[in-house]
């Protein structure tokens, strides 16, 4: 790719960049698509239930709750596709029946969806169709025995299923309400299960119910599966171990069991304090790439070019309000609008710092000072007109799909999925950025132009050009940017403004016209942030990097990342 | 990995800390021993680039010395060691006997009597010449002292007679930035009079200049030789013979070849490196 | 060039400052006098609000000067100014708060409302001794001037200058402004110091008050003008715009230019931090959005506009945009940052030396 990337000419490395940035995002979106569908209905076994599913469920709608609680038995032992669904929708509270009268008897429904647009699955069928309201149909009831039942009827099921996932949720789910049928359902698996992490869960289930028994030595050997377990319901259990009834007694006679319990609490929480600091450092390196894509536009604009471009939030602004309004044009498809997004932000913001390089800076060029303030009022006009155009008030950009939702490790590490990537779209922004100063002749000019423009130009460097395609790439990469910040936070006319200083914090402690001095000064900075955030309070940990900043710069003026040389000396 | 500087200095035993040292804050120039600039072994590098390279060079009191040297041989960087703006990697340097210039800061150079004419004329542009010279005028530099500062008359007459010396009586009300270049170079080096340093190093002073002034600057530093010590670092072949006493060549960072002109001019090495390229 | 050293010409002569002086006495002792003997119906007399409006741009013009003194003859651009201002508003706001002893809400003799609100047992030990005058405003005075000599010395000794240094002040600011808005801090979090009631024992809502707050304004702007005149026609101050246009010469010469650089930004800070002291009893209220890196923006905008390098250019500069603020917000709030945004370009492209500037060029075209 780097021969490729190198051989082509200016305009086009900007368009390679921009189809790259537009390829990624589409490609994980055709995996999602690409899926395939789960459970397809098979014809022929249908047929031979139909008749005795049918009249049971028929039954199943106005019996009595024990004779309800016969027939959740007998159903649960006949395999049938669709008994599931029955038994879990009686669980959930989402089995209905038709009321009146029809040729065929009564009919059961799992009912799924929300007022307007709900979803009846005939588990006997199979079939769906969608009805705006549930008019003519009955909840079939419950109670408590019976949907303890339920509940164990559904795990039952669900441990004998394909996938491991919704097996450990069966476990769960069992664990939830321990019983000796629980138990029983639980040892029985036990034998024939593979999967490990199954397995595992099934040992803790097991080893939870037997901190139940009168046995000390049963206790005792729980203990020593349940030590280092992450749940919640584990941790709780264990805790209750150790407590003490209103008179100051142990609740737990045996004091072997009671230390053992302590050392088990003592494992789970330095566990737990491992996996916090975990998602400690997550959050650090989610922040650190939030800074790093603010401020890498900024790396190229006052880094490269030399240029103090205080509209540089607002240029993140526009970007954030450009997704918004590629999702307000495209409202069926959210997942597909912040992919557009992305392509469309770099070119209106692109489009405006082309402006206002022609329009003001490049009049200013070699009086930085005089550059800040202009740009300033840029950034006032710019922050006003979006308040004229779309309201003062804070503007929301929808999450899609496909980004929302937990990657979850177990109950206390989690980490969400738009920040996770976000995290990977910052490298991919830096890694193109890279190619394209790097790689490409517009680089390779933006280069030359920054270390010598008299010299540049002497080479035949058209250089008030490449600065107007400079400022245009630090631009639309700031426009890049506010995409990914407009899934993370509001959009509104001030969001610029709160980065702007953060960005420059970046640029200056990473080390002026360095690339990779932005990428480390931003994640460190943002992982240090979040370390010391826990102990001091978010406010508080803002300030302390503003004023570690204060002082790095009076240690080392250059940054992490100097640049070296004769031509830096003189300045 | 190299050992940081400060770490190096608890490795070596013969090391003295500065703490242990009394402290001096306005030391005395000291000549006795015939020598009023040492440089010994400086190197200096940017990036792997050396631009000085085991520089050793003396000079004494009273000297006239022209410093000469293709592009890049070092000669301003040599200027930068001696008046604190560029630290060397290795190396002393030492103002008369005891003067370490390597641990003073730019304006403690200046105060210890080493003035610098810069090879780009630096005046202040928007003071008037008057200004300019009363701004380089040897004295109380100390922040507080300027505010109530007067011109006595004594330094009043001072100023005058370097301004008639400069050529520049006639245009002590004009902002220095409206002077000719000929006319700027002039007043720096009015201003480095004004100073009233023990050495000068001037750098490049006929640059732009007409014969007449070249003329009038060479009578001007040949004058000033004896009184003070003046380094020349200077291209023009021509002004160099017309002044020089001692020349020292520079090549690479490192001191070529030393002597009179003659001498210096008859050396095969100097013929290849320097005299020998067309100038 | 050559117009640059026409304002340097022109000081000398300074026609500007003695413009300036008598304006100024016209203002200080002219309004207060036409709002005591003129009858309300006159068109010459000033209401309470306009004299209050009128003493609050005094106290932005010696925020302007102080922003001038480094920025307009040494070359350092602070973009913290309002960091002093506003440390000195907070002193005297401290003050003020302690004055109202057991006339606030709660009714606390020595707490004021808002450290009961929070269920504080006792005052700050930064709070103590701010009940006395002349200890508050020693506290004007020293807190701004400290805060300055410890960031200057830090930034000048390791020659932090341009773009940097305005960058890093700007931080500062920023993060004070985080700072005060945490009601551990306490002085009063979000809200801030306000309902103040008097000062000296004299009612702030009274007329008598109001003007001796105004004369007391329009005092120490004349003061502090002819001081930051003096320093800069003395060699000092030679020295320092030495230092602006060659600060590698000043320093071959034999100038510690840190220093210099230090006391004037010293200097610049407290004078900064008093005209911040005298802003608030004025308008009544101080709170962390005086930090705000956009106020020391706007005030640097100030010393553009009117022209930098000239004390009163500063002074005509802050009259000049805080009218237009105050029309604009009244007549037409959403085209004010339109306004304001513009002038930031216009003036830096078209008017590199300010309304000063463009008469001066007038002049020189009659003349």
């Amino acid at each position: 790719m780097n021969i490729i990337m190198a051989r082509l000419p200016l305009t086009g490395s900007i368009i390679a960049l921009l189809c790259y940035l537009m390829w990624w995002p589409m490609q994980a979106q055709a995996d999602e698509e690409g899926m395939p569908e789960a459970g397809m209905p098979d014809e022929w076994v249908q047929e031979v239930v139909t008749d005795e599913f049918a009249d049971m469920l028929a039954e199943l709608a106005t019996a009595s709750f024990p004779r309800k609680v016969e027939l959740v038995n007998t159903l649960q032992l006949r395999g049938w596709p669709g008994v599931r669904d029955a038994l879990a929708g009686l669980l959930e509270g989402e089995l209905y029946f038709s009321q009146e009268e029809q040729p065929e008897g009564i009919r059961v429904y799992v009912v799924s969806g929300r007022e307007g647009d709900f979803t009846l699955l005939d588990p006997v069928t199979q079939q769906t169709e969608q009805r705006e309201a549930l008019s003519g149909l009955r909840r079939i009831t419950t109670n408590n025995p019976l949907r303890r039942n339920l509940r164990g009827a559904v795990a039952r099921f669900d441990l004998l299923d394909e996938s491991p996932a919704v097996r450990r949720q069966a476990v769960a789910e069992l664990r939830r309400g321990l019983d000796s049928d629980a138990i029983l359902l639980l040892r029985e698996r036990l034998v024939t299960e593979t999967h490990r992490g199954v397995t595992r869960d099934i040992e803790v289930a097991l080893a939870l119910y037997d901190l139940e028994s009168s046995d000390a030595e049963v206790r005792l050997t729980a203990l020593e599966v349940l030590s280092g377990e992450l749940g919640n319901d584990v941790y709780n259990r264990v805790q209750r171990l150790l407590a003490t009834d209103a008179s100051g007694e142990p609740l737990e006679p045996d004091a072997a069991v009671r230390h053992m319990a302590s050392l088990a609490i003592d494992r789970i929480e330095q566990r737990r304090s491992f996996f916090g600091f975990l998602e400690t450092l997550f959050f650090g390196l989610s922040f650190g790439s939030v800074l790093v894509l603010a401020a890498i536009g900024l790396a190229i604009t006052f880094g490269v070019m030399g240029v103090i471009n205080m509209a540089h939030g607002e240029l993140i602004m526009i970007g954030a309000y450009t997704s918004y309004v590629v999702q307000l044009l495209m409202p069926n498809h959210i997942g597909v609008a912040i992919l557009v997004a992305v392509p469309a932000a770099f070119m209106v913001s692109g489009l405006v710092g082309v402006l206002i390089e022609r329009g003001v800076v490049r009049f200013l060029y070699g009086r930085p000072l005089e550059t800040l303030l202009a740009t300033f009022g840029i950034s006032l006009i710019l922050q006003q007109l979006v308040r004229t155009v779309f309201s003062p008030l804070n503007r929301q950009v929808q999450t899609p799909d496909w980004m929302s939702g937990l990657l979850r490790f177990n109950d206390v590490f989690a980490i969400t999925y738009n920040r996770l990537y976000i995290l990977i779209f910052m490298f991919i922004v830096f890694a193109l950025l890279w190619l394209v100063m790097h790689r490409t002749s517009l680089g390779l000019k933006v280069r030359a132009v920054s270390q010598n423009r008299a010299m540049a130009r002497a080479m035949g460097v058209r250089s008030d050009r490449i600065d107007a395609l400079t400022f245009g790439l630090g631009s639309g990469i700031a426009g890049v940017a506010g995409v990914a910040l407009s899934l993370l936070t509001n959009v509104g006319p001030n969001m610029g403004q709160a980065y702007i200083i953060d960005s420059f914090m970046v640029v200056v402690f990473g080390g002026v016209g360095n690339l990779w001095g932005t990428l480390i000064g931003g994640m460190s900075l943002g992982l240090g942030t979040k370390l010391v955030e826990p102990h001091v309070g978010a406010v508080m940990a803002k300030i302390l990097m503003l004023v570690f900043i204060i002082l790095f710069i009076q240690k080392r003026k250059q940054g992490l990342f100097p640049q070296k040389g004769r031509s830096a000396e003189g300045h | 990995m190299k050992l940081p500087r400060s770490l190096e200095a608890f490795a070596d035993r013969s090391q003295v800390f500065d703490l242990v040292n009394p402290a001096v804050r306005s030391p005395k120039l000291d000549v006795s021993h015939g020598t009023i600039l040492y440089l010994e072994d400086i190197t200096v590098s940017f990036d792997g680039f050396r631009a000085l390279n085991d520089l050793t060079l003396y000079v004494a009191p009273g000297e006239l010395r022209c410093i000469i040297g293709a592009n890049g041989a070092g000669k301003t960087t040599m200027m930068d060691v001696i008046t604190g703006k560029t630290r060397p990697d290795s190396g002393t340097a030492f103002f008369g006997q005891s003067i370490d210039l390597l641990r003073l800061s730019e304006p403690e150079i200046a105060q210890a009597g080493i003035g610098r004419k810069f090879q780009k004329p630096t005046v202040f542009p928007e003071h008037t010449v008057f200004e300019n010279l009363e701004l380089a005028m040897a004295g109380d530099r100390r922040a507080w002292k300027m505010l109530c500062a007067r011109l006595t008359s004594e330094q009043h007459d001072r100023i005058d007679e370097v301004l008639a010396l400069i050529g520049l009586a006639a245009q002590r009300q004009a902002p220095a930035g409206s002077l000719s270049h000929g006319q700027k170079q002039w007043l720096e080096i009015g201003m480095l009079l004004m100073q009233r340093p023990a050495l000068l190093l001037v750098d490049e002073p006929v640059a732009g200049m007409t014969p007449q002034e070249t003329e009038r600057t060479a009578e001007l530093l040949v004058s000033l030789a004896g009184q003070h010590t003046v380094v020349v670092v200077e291209h023009d072949m021509d002004f160099v013979r017309s002044i020089a006493r001692t020349v020292t060549v520079l090549h690479e960072g490192s001191v070529l070849a030393e002597g009179n002109m003659a001498d210096v001019q008859a050396d095969p090495r100097v013929v290849e490196v320097y005299l020998g390229e067309p100038a | 060039m050559s117009d640059r050293s026409l304002v340097s010409r022109l000081m000398q002569h300074d026609l500007g400052s003695r413009i300036f002086i008598g304006v100024l006495l016209l203002v200080g002792l002219g309004m207060p006098l036409a709002h005591l003997l003129l009858p309300e119906s006159s068109f010459l007399h000033p209401s309470t609000y306009t004299l209050s409006l009128v003493g609050k741009y005094m106290t932005y013009a010696l925020l302007a000067i102080s922003i001038d003194l480094i920025w307009g003859y040494c070359g350092i651009l602070s973009l913290g100014h309002t960091a002093f201002f506003a440390l000195g508003g907070y002193a005297m706001g401290m003050y003020l708060m302690r004055q109202i002893g057991t006339r606030g809400v709660y009714g606390d003799p020595v707490l004021p409302d808002f450290m009961v609100f929070l269920s504080w047992e006792s005052l700050p030990w930064y709070w103590q001794g701010m009940d006395m005058f002349w200890f508050a405003m020693l506290m004007v005075l020293l807190v701004p001037g400290l805060l300055a000599l410890v960031f200057g010395w830090l930034a000048f000794r390791s020659r932090v200058a341009g773009v940097y240094f305005s960058i890093i002040t700007q931080a500062l600011t920023f993060a004070l402004m985080l700072a005060f808005f945490r009601n551990e801090m306490g002085f009063g979090g979000n809200n801030g110091l306000t309902d103040f009631k008097d000062i000296l024992g004299y009612d702030l809502q009274a007329t008598g008050t109001r003007i001796g707050l105004f004369m007391v304004t329009a005092l120490a702007l004349g003061l502090g003008y002819l001081a930051c005149r003096w320093i800069v026609g003395s060699r000092f101050g030679r020295v320092v715009t030495a230092i602006r246009d060659g600060e590698g010469r000043a320093r071959f010469i034999g100038y510690r230019v840190e220093h210099y650089k230090l006391w004037l930004f010293v200097f610049s800070g407290v004078l900064a931090g008093i005209a911040g002291a005298l802003y608030v009893p004025q308008v009544g209220i101080i709170n962390p959005g005086e930090f705000a890196p956009l106020n020391a923006i706007e005030a640097v905008v100030w010393v553009v506009v009117g022209g930098r390098g000239t004390l009163y250019g500063a002074v005509l500069g802050a009259v000049l945009v805080n009218y237009m603020k105050t029309y604009f917000t009244v007549a037409w709030p959403e085209a004010w940052l339109y306004a304001l945004g513009t002038l930031f370009v216009v003036v830096t492209l078209f008017l590199p030396r300010g309304v000063v500037g463009l008469l001066e060029k007038l002049r020189r075209q009659k003349a």
